[in-house]
């Protein structure tokens, strides 16, 4: 199972507590984790990327095993301590707005 | 005996304010959403219990909540666990796609920017909505980038009615201090084909099919800030408001001015008569008598604060021009808040309420048409807007 971390915003809106558990068939990239997340919470569509573009929002950020992947591209894989659930996948609000 | 419920956004959250119809004592239910910004939120006229909220954030973008109880849970429409026949999510109650098809949408791409280049519209949030008068599924979003959709499915999903930003003078609309927002939406309860909507920094404009084409209504209209201050377009009303019983007569509150028209728009004139300012955001009217309306003036736009450190409201028996301050129970002395362009309604009691929320976070009540005033709260977050529902 990937494990998920939301920040507390859409952890409310989602309705859920601690972290996300998902099932991922296939690589285990950005794009698939976020289409699996969005399949289980589809209230959360357009809350991280864009509806259409897919694109991250500006003010949100990938973290895992403590690098930051938010440039890297959606397809390209997540490290193996994300893949097997070692490691959390964070979604991450920017520090902004005082 | 009838009761109220106030609706109350603000910059951290929604509360809903319930009373009896003295109005005195009054039960606080909140923060809804604790954190987001609600820009607006407003019940259904042909369902009480249907609420609709405006819910956004910068780092997470738009959601719309619907509460079918008057306002005790919510959901987002369209956010549950469900799939669409083809297996995929269906989260599409915040999703604001400008139409671009061929079939309806105009190739209209961009409006002018700042700098006066032209830039492509990009959805920020919805700043109004506003409930169909006979079904409680149908609703109207406003929206910045300024464009007007419509759901028909109790805000599942939006279209939008793109008849408006492609009615030919999009390209010259461009954005105020606060952006390209469409924050007014007034439906005819007579007409059920009319519909008048506002965009600063544009103007009015008017649809007498239901929303497929419109037209600029702004004639009268003068704002020396522009290169032609008769312009066509590029206006920046704040508000308008109408009286049910005569829906042809509309009060605007201008950037600067305030204005009057007795023909649906057509034409315009100045009814600021002895106000103290000439800058403001809201506008109401009685709500048993068409010919009074009351304004909130503000010092000028690069303040955005109460006149003299006096937070007082202006009414206006007349229909404008003649205008009294009213300011029992309202400070009147080191006050310099703002009340924003949403944040006023009136309620239907027979001693109408008048209401309105501050940038301070109050937000008070008159339950004599505005001869006495009292606050409900004092230190809500920055209130965005106020919205009354009058209950059986």
């Amino acid at each position: 199972m990937i494990r998920v971390v939301l920040p507390p915003h859409l952890r409310t809106l989602s309705r859920v507590e601690g972290e996300v558990s998902l099932e991922v068939t296939g690589p285990v990239t950005q794009r698939s984790i976020l289409d699996a997340l969005e399949a289980g919470y589809p209230m959360l569509c357009g809350t991280i990327r864009d509806h259409v573009t897919k694109q991250r929002r500006p003010f949100l950020r990938f973290f895992a095993c403590e690098e930051d992947l938010s440039h890297d591209p959606p397809d390209q894989p997540l490290p193996s301590a994300v893949a097997s659930g070692a490691e959390p996948f964070l979604i991450i609000g920017a520090i902004a707005g005082g | 005996m009838s009761k109220v419920r106030v609706l109350v956004g603000t910059r951290k959250g929604a509360f809903v304010l319930t009373s009896d119809g003295k109005r005195k004592d009054w039960e606080v239910s909140g923060p809804h959403f604790s954190g987001w910004e609600i820009y607006h939120l407003k019940g259904s006229p042909a369902d009480p219990n249907r609420l609709y909220a405006s819910q956004s954030s910068a780092w997470f973008g738009q959601i719309i909540q619907r509460s079918s109880d008057g306002g005790k849970t919510w959901e987002t429409p369209g956010g549950g666990m469900t799939t669409t026949p083809e297996g995929m999510p269906q989260g599409e109650s915040n999703k604001f796609v400008y139409d671009v098809s061929p079939e309806t949408g105009k190739p209209l791409t961009t409006h002018q920017w700042y700098d006066g280049t032209q830039h492509a519209w990009e959805f920020k949030r919805v700043w109004h909505l506003e409930p169909s008068i006979k079904d409680p599924d149908t609703v109207y979003a406003g929206v910045e980038d300024a464009a007007l959709f419509r759901s028909t499915d109790g805000g599942h999903s939006w279209q939008e009615l793109s008849g408006l930003r492609g009615h030919g003078s999009g390209p010259k609309w461009q954005p105020g201090a606060g952006g390209m927002c469409l924050h007014t939406i007034l439906l005819d309860p007579r007409n059920s084909e009319r519909i008048y909507c506002a965009i600063s920094a544009a103007g009015a404009f008017r649809s007498d099919d239901g929303g497929k084409t419109w037209s600029a209504k702004n004639r009268g209209l003068r704002s020396q800030s522009i290169p032609d201050p008769s312009a066509e377009v590029g206006h920046c009303v704040h508000h308008i408001a109408l009286h049910p019983s005569r829906p042809h007569v509309l009060f605007m509150q201008k950037h600067w001015d305030v204005m009057r028209s007795d023909d649906a728009g057509d034409s315009w004139r100045e009814v600021s008569g002895n106000l103290p300012t000439d800058f403001g955001f809201v506008i109401d009217v009685h709500a048993h008598e068409p010919e009074t309306i009351y304004v909130i003036p503000i010092k000028s736009d690069s303040e955005h604060f109460v006149h003299e450190g006096k937070l007082r409201v202006y009414r206006s028996r007349s229909g404008g021009n003649e205008w009294e301050a009213l300011t029992k129970g309202l400070p009147q002395e080191n006050c310099y808040v703002n009340v924003l362009r949403d944040a006023m309604a009136v309620d239907a009691l027979d001693e109408c309420g008048i209401y309105f929320g501050t940038s301070g976070g109050q937000v008070y009540c008159s339950a004599d048409a505005g001869d006495s005033w009292a606050p409900i709260v004092r230190d809500l977050p920055a209130v965005l807007s106020v919205e009354v529902q009058t209950l059986p």
